[in-house]
């Protein structure tokens, strides 16, 4: 092997630069002009993506199955021992990155589609408060998505996992001061801890079967000192210690998909996704459609090597993915605000990539992943243009005819619509055909996947139904903008078509990746993941692919080309041709209609199972604090004390003042007669004079007499 | 010569009159005036016994109660000034601050 270039042994700055861009906007965003802050944050997104971009090429190069480079930063949590079930095990994690095709993947996907929208967010922004710090939040973010997706092991997987949680809390609740924007944000973060702990249990239970946490020990100088799960697993199994099916397998399959299905928005846990669009719209581009809630997908692709071998966690990941498919899309369908109809095709895409991962087609999955990437962010960014050249509105209702004043928008938006819808030679078709193919593959060697595939294709229908009645409804038909709007409708800024124009041509062209498939040969795309997905191999089971003639191929992408123009006429049937109809067909089936509306009650359902309840304990715990640990407890003994007081001051007051008052009550009523005399009036005091005088007259009277006789 | 009796009977008509002043009279300042009649029958006294007695002594101290009538004079208005202020009176019945 060749030594690694400078940008697989700087794979490290990748995650580095939107971190030092988000940590200068914690300190001095303040202070900072919006130039300053356009030169940090977007520049750093840009660094990081071209040193990933490096990093890819050079890994690129390399043979197949040395496309791994693993680099250790730190020994994090230092070895200590621990019981697994392989025996005692010095337990270690690291703060290191692993890049291998899988990452690869990502990393491109990260990078590339985040520097887009951080691109056109400086458009999207420019008018709005708390510019610097929105991009730290956002550069935050991509620094948490490239640690989550180069971690070279579950734990700091699990720390980027968080570190997105929490970016997407922020940036859901950007728009603090306004109710339903914190509520939506708390509403994330909630939903996700319960997701979260799942796969923390996961994490657990795969260290404690497997006595480790990191991925692999491919891609190291010395892989025989590390320990990693896909090594021990293939052990495990080679020693018939663990077989193919085994209960662990089957229960840390499950646990790490609850959490997958919490970040992802997979039934039941996918209510916070639709909630999470009061975000602005660049967020719910690069967060909420193309990157972090793509993560459990990426999550259970990496840990594909243990989902093989439980094929009942396969199952559930399958039949999870395809109902929210269908589910979501379904009230895709009816929903009025723009960005709910996208937020619902998010969640309804997911599902298709669940099941591709459930049916054992994970490249498939992360395939589409990729391709839904660009057309999804470019559908929301198209939204998000929409949006700011209507001045903030969001109903569908609202608009039409927008293709006239917003053109560059219009045919971006059209680009992606039939990109999801699944048109050939849009990228959507491929992805999607490659997952319904082998869904149908699998149900050649087992009939309850048929289903599935039925599912799936229903759902490419529906996809096709609801993205092009939102094409139509906003850029087609008549304008049912209020005229007083209508004057201010301009095209967006440079800033924000560019992007659009740069996704859009990856919309077309990303699922050429897949083109060989056309006449018969094996992805290429497929072909790249091989070696970060083939597993571990076992005589005990395995999961089969049928392979069909070219005949059954093509018949079967004829059947999605089909239902996605089915999904297309009725939309325009719907919308553009008789724009009135849609309003009868509601009317005719309104309780349907309103079913689909309040999409299914879903939320009121989780509310009066789940929110109440909690609320009601709260009430009830609040009551205890209230009146048992309050009232018994400190009222209680603040009764006591002045009941006490009470008798203190009673004694006090009545025995010993008394007695201090009757010492000063005896002299004061002795003093009575006297004081009678102190009137205070100096006349009476000279009465007093007077009358002694007299006295002292009367007394010595008879010498004054014979003093007196004495003068002549 | 006139007999001392009759500066005597003069003297004591003054203090008695001046007595029956200070103790009858509400107004404070006929109560000084009142006083003032007292020290002056003292002074006769003083005079008529000195005349008697052909000293001179006697004459000299009326000389000082003259002199201390004026300082009490003085002395006492200048209260009842600062009193009146005060209490904006100058009846004797209602000055009773030095009750108890």
């Amino acid at each position: 092997m060749n030594a690694p270039g400078y940008f697989l042994t700087h794979l490290w700055l990748i995650p580095l630069f939107p971190l030092a861009g988000a940590v200068t906007m914690f300190f001095i965003g303040r202070h900072l002009p919006k130039s300053a802050v356009n030169f940090f944050c977007v520049g750093s997104v840009l660094l990081s993506f071209l040193h990933a971009l490096g990093a890819v090429l050079s890994l690129f190069v390399l043979p197949p199955n040395q496309r791994f480079y693993q680099q250790i930063l730190y020994q994090w949590v230092t070895p200590g021992p621990m019981p697994s079930a392989v025996g005692m095990v010095n337990f270690a994690a690291d703060w290191g990155h692993l890049l291998d095709p899988l990452s690869c993947v990502m990393v491109i996907v990260v990078t590339g589609v985040g520097f887009l929208i951080h691109i056109y967010s400086m458009g999207y922004m420019a008018h709005e408060g708390g510019y610097y710090r929105f991009f730290g939040y956002m550069n935050l973010f991509m620094f948490s998505m490239l640690t989550l997706v180069l971690a070279n092991n579950l734990v700091l997987l699990f720390v980027g996992w968080e570190g997105v949680g929490l970016c997407s809390y922020l940036l859901i609740g950007f728009y603090f001061l306004k109710k339903s924007a914190s509520d939506a944000g708390k509403k994330a973060f909630m939903v996700n801890r319960i997701g979260d702990a799942g796969f923390l249990l996961g994490i657990l239970l795969v260290s404690a079967t497997f006595g480790t946490v990191r991925f692999t020990a491919n891609g190291l100088a010395n892989p025989a000192a590390f320990n990693g799960i896909v090594e021990t697993l293939g052990r495990l199994v080679m020693q018939h210690q663990l077989n193919y099916g085994a209960p662990l397998f089957t229960t840390i399959a499950l646990l790490l998909f609850v959490g997958a299905a919490g970040k992802s928005a997979q039934i039941p846990l996918y209510v916070w996704l639709p909630d999470a669009m009061e975000g602005p719209t660049p967020v719910s581009a690069l967060i909420h459609a193309a990157t972090m809630v793509t993560a459990g997908v990426y999550m259970v692709a990496r840990m594909s090597a243990i989902y093989q071998l439980a094929p009942l966690a396969m199952d559930v990941v399958a039949i999870v993915g395809a109902a929210t498919a269908i589910f979501a899309a379904t009230m895709a369908v009816v929903q009025t605000d723009i960005k709910k109809v996208l937020a619902y095709s998010t969640v309804s895409q997911l599902g298709y990539m669940f099941l591709a991962l459930g049916v054992g087609a994970f490249a498939a999955g992360i395939f589409h992943l990729m391709t839904h990437a660009f057309f999804k962010a470019l559908l929301f960014l198209g939204a998000g243009s929409v949006i700011h050249s209507l001045g903030g509105e969001q109903d569908v209702r609202k608009m039409g005819a927008l293709r006239y004043t917003i053109p560059a928008t219009w045919i971006t938006f059209w680009i992606g619509t039939v990109a999801i819808a699944g048109i050939p030679p849009f990228s959507g078709f491929f992805s999607k055909d490659e997952i319904l193919g082998h869904a149908f593959n699998r149900a050649a060697m087992l009939d309850r996947y048929l289903f599935l595939w039925a599912v799936g294709l229903i759902t490419a229908g529906l996809t096709a139904l609801y993205m092009f009645r939102l094409l139509f409804e906003i850029f087609h038909g008549m304008s049912r903008i209020p005229v007083e709007a209508e004057g201010h409708i301009h095209e967006s800024p440079k800033t924000m078509t560019v992007p659009l124009a740069i996704l859009a041509f990856f919309s077309i062209v990303s699922g050429w990746l897949a083109l060989p498939v056309l006449w018969g040969e094996e992805s290429p795309f497929e072909r790249f993941l091989e070696p970060s997905l083939h597993g571990v191999e076992t005589d005990t089971g395995k999961i089969f692919f049928a392979h069909h003639g070219m005949l059954v191929e093509l018949a079967l992408m004829a059947a999605s080309i089909a239902f996605a123009l089915l999904g297309l006429w009725l939309a325009r049937k719907l919308y553009v041709e008789n724009p009135k109809l849609h309003a009868r067909l509601a009317a005719s089936w309104p309780r349907l209609h309103r079913l689909l509306l309040h999409k299914y009650y879903v939320d009121e359902i989780y509310d009066a199972l789940f929110v109440n309840r909690v609320k009601d304990l709260s009430t009830a715990l609040g009551l205890f604090d209230s009146k048992v640990i309050d009232g018994l407890g400190v009222d209680g003994s603040g009764w006591l004390t002045r009941a006490f007081s009470r008798i203190s001051m009673w004694w006090d007051k009545w025995v010993v003042d008394g007695l201090v008052n009757l010492l000063g009550w005896v002299p004061k009523s002795l003093s009575m007669p006297v004081r009678m005399f102190q009137t205070g009036v100096f006349s009476t005091y000279a009465v007093f004079i007077l009358i002694g005088l007299a006295v002292l007259l009367g007394y010595y009277g008879r010498h004054v007499q014979t003093f007196v006789r004495s003068l002549h | 010569m006139m007999p001392i009796g009759h500066y005597l009977f003069l003297s004591l008509a003054l203090l008695l009159i001046g007595s029956f002043g200070v103790i009858a009279r509400r107004n404070v300042i006929i109560v000084l005036m009142s006083i003032e009649l007292i020290l002056n029958a003292v002074n006769i006294n003083l005079v008529a016994f000195s005349r008697y007695y052909g000293e001179v002594a006697g004459q000299v101290f009326a000389l000082f109660i003259i002199a201390d009538a004026a300082a009490e004079a003085a002395v006492g208005l200048g209260i009842m000034i600062a009193f009146f202020r005060n209490r904006e009176t100058v009846l004797a019945d209602e000055m009773d601050l030095l009750k108890w």
